[in-house]
């Protein structure tokens, strides 16, 4: 399976990461490459086989629906590139 | 009692029995260490240094020793990979969006090695987010391999580079590692030191930056097999904020290194003898073949069918978990946001972001990731690897059914190579570094890097053992009975 540029440009939009028209040609070269490595999964037989949710055979622990922290507004801004009032502030969203 | 400039160069061992004698301080201790690493800039290992922490938990540690109070990890000094979340202390991933990231918080692993009072003396180079095999992609730049042999820099191996180059070059006793698919196991042979990669769930990935959540996990990175059983003690443990966390007791791993390994059935994979692996390799895998047999075990040639896919496999799913766990980078709550221009709505904000703040080997796993996982691909892709993934971790479960206690494979296909040199290559050719080591993420199993030998040049050569899901301490003696056969205590020639 080889990409296209098109179809680079459509992953670098979903991955929200920007690319400029010139880097796509190269970027469609090298996912095309690993893409190709990817292929030899083609010749395995899986037949039957379940896909893997779980490395180890274990149930997901499940714990009752409470707050089980809070009043720490001050820590969760704490890193925020920009925060106002009490919240995370963005460029506008809608206009 | 040596001098105490050399304190930074003792084990863990040693120097937990002379704390608690009384011989030496953990404030010596932490000195030697800070000094060393003040003199280490040239080794890149240590990122962010934190000399005031590690003087303050040294100080608290002799006031424990002194009361009588003293876990094994008590005033020993470590050094902590940056993919660790740390409270109020640079937490980056080695990566610009993270940077001046200072977390209100504490991972769960540092938790318990400070409440055994282990002295942190900073945090430690890698590749960006874990994702390389050169600690080439680093945002710091990479670190540098102890270990010289001519003009070249040689790397430390990844992603866990700056932690093999810290320990390698006793910049500290031991450090921690994450180990994705060979993060511990191919630094620590590229270094000659030891590294546990343990059953996935034996230790917590709270507070662990997360790269392929399904494969990571931690260990300790050591100077031997004795100080990663103790180191790896402290590390271990059921921790609820974890869902896949081990609800299992944990072993006294330090008091199964027996060196009684008698009866034992050591696997030989025939499918691990790789076309185009030097010779001075099979030769090292041999060698550690006939050890462990003079030691007692019964070796034999067993079959993984599925390993030659292992590589394909697992560059699927970690890139697909990649590419979920790091869209949280979007500049909202936390790292770098991207200097907006006029017009530029939230779309431009996260796409100029994760442009400017990702390396482009991140870039690349994310895009791959997503690829894998959009409509139309995710079954041909992701669900084909997850499929190819059950029958890795079958063919391991066939062959310990069948008797086989641990697994005996070389840990990398070469020595260190130099920085700069697999640069030019294409991405795959670097993801080979983790043909023997990626099956053992894929399949959740323990697996421990030993130094054995060196090789025509003079650089070390690892052996990786194998072992059983939860059986890390049969998995340590064995490292144990290997260790002492090799008898490895080569150490770089101090050029920096």
């Amino acid at each position: 399976m080889s990409i296209d540029i098109d179809t680079a440009r459509k992953v670098a939009k979903l991955a929200r990461i920007r690319v400029e028209e010139t880097a796509l040609p190269g970027l469609a070269r090298e996912l095309s490459g690993i893409l190709t490595f990817m292929e030899q999964l083609n010749e395995v037989d899986v037949s039957g086989v379940e896909p893997m949710v779980s490395v180890t055979p274990m149930r997901l622990p499940r714990r009752a629906d409470v707050v089980t922290d809070g009043n720490i507004q001050p820590q969760v801004l704490k890193n925020a590139p920009e925060a106002r009032e009490g919240f995370f502030a963005v460029p506008k969203v809608v206009e | 009692m040596s001098a105490n400039s050399e304190l930074n160069s003792w084990t863990i061992e040693k120097a937990r029995d002379a704390l608690r004698k009384g011989e030496i301080s953990a404030v010596d201790l932490t000195m030697s260490c800070l000094t060393a690493i003040d003199a280490g800039d040239q080794l890149g290992a240590f990122v962010h240094k934190t000399p005031e922490i590690a003087l303050e938990q040294a100080r608290a540690a002799d006031q424990r020793l002194k009361a009588g109070d003293a876990p094994s990890l008590c005033g020993i000094p470590l050094g902590i990979k940056d993919l660790f979340c740390t409270k109020g202390v640079n937490s980056q991933a080695a990566s610009g969006i993270l940077e001046g990231f200072k977390p209100e918080y504490e991972s769960t692993v540092t938790t318990k090695l400070f409440a055994d009072g282990a002295v942190m003396l900073g945090k430690l180079n890698m590749d960006e987010f874990a994702m390389g095999s050169s600690n080439e992609t680093s945002v710091y730049g990479p670190a540098v391999n102890p270990w010289k042999v001519d003009e070249r820099q040689l790397t430390p191996g990844g992603s866990s580079g700056g932690s093999a180059a810290a320990v390698a070059g006793d910049l500290c006793l031991a450090a921690t590692g994450t180990d994705t698919g060979g993060s511990i196991r191919q630094p620590a042979a590229f270094t000659g030191i030891v590294g546990i990669k343990p059953t996935y769930g034996r230790v917590s990935r709270w507070g662990v930056v997360a790269f392929a959540s399904s494969l990571d996990q931690a260990g300790p990175m050591t100077k031997s097999v004795r100080d990663a059983a103790i180191f790896l003690q402290s590390m271990s443990g059921h921790d609820p904020k974890d869902s896949t966390s081990a609800d299992l007791a944990v072993p006294d791993f330090e008091a199964a290194l027996t060196g009684d390994i008698r009866g034992k059935v050591i696997g030989i994979p025939k499918e691990y003898r790789l076309d185009g692996i030097p010779a001075e390799i099979d030769a090292l895998w041999e060698q550690g073949i006939a050890m462990l047999r003079d030691a007692g075990a019964e070796v034999r040639e067993i079959s993984l069918p599925h390993t030659k896919y292992a590589l394909p496999a697992y560059y699927v799913i970690a890139p697909a978990e990649a590419s979920s766990n790091l869209a949280r980078y979007d500049g909202v709550r936390y790292g770098h946001r991207a200097k907006l221009g006029p017009g530029d709505g939230i779309t431009e904000m996260y796409e100029k972001t994760r442009a400017e703040g990702f390396g482009p080997e991140v870039q690349r796993r994310i895009m791959i990731g997503t690829y894998v996982l959009s409509a139309g691909f995710y079954d041909a892709y992701y669900n084909r690897a997850r499929r190819v993934r059950a029958l890795i971790k079958q063919d391991f479960e066939t062959v310990f059914a069948e008797g086989v206690d641990a697994i005996l494979t070389p840990a990398t296909p070469s020595s260190a190579f130099g920085l700069g040199e697999m640069t030019a290559v294409d991405p795959v050719e670097m993801y080979l570094n983790d043909v023997f080591t990626v099956t053992v993420n894929l399949a959740g199993l323990p697996g421990v890097s030993v130094p054995v030998g060196l090789d025509a040049k003079g650089l070390p050569l690892g052996l990786q053992l194998i072992g059983k899901p939860w059986d890390e301490a049969g998995l340590l003696n064995h490292a144990y009975v290997l260790e002492r056969a090799a008898g490895f205590v080569a150490k770089p020639q101090k050029w920096w």
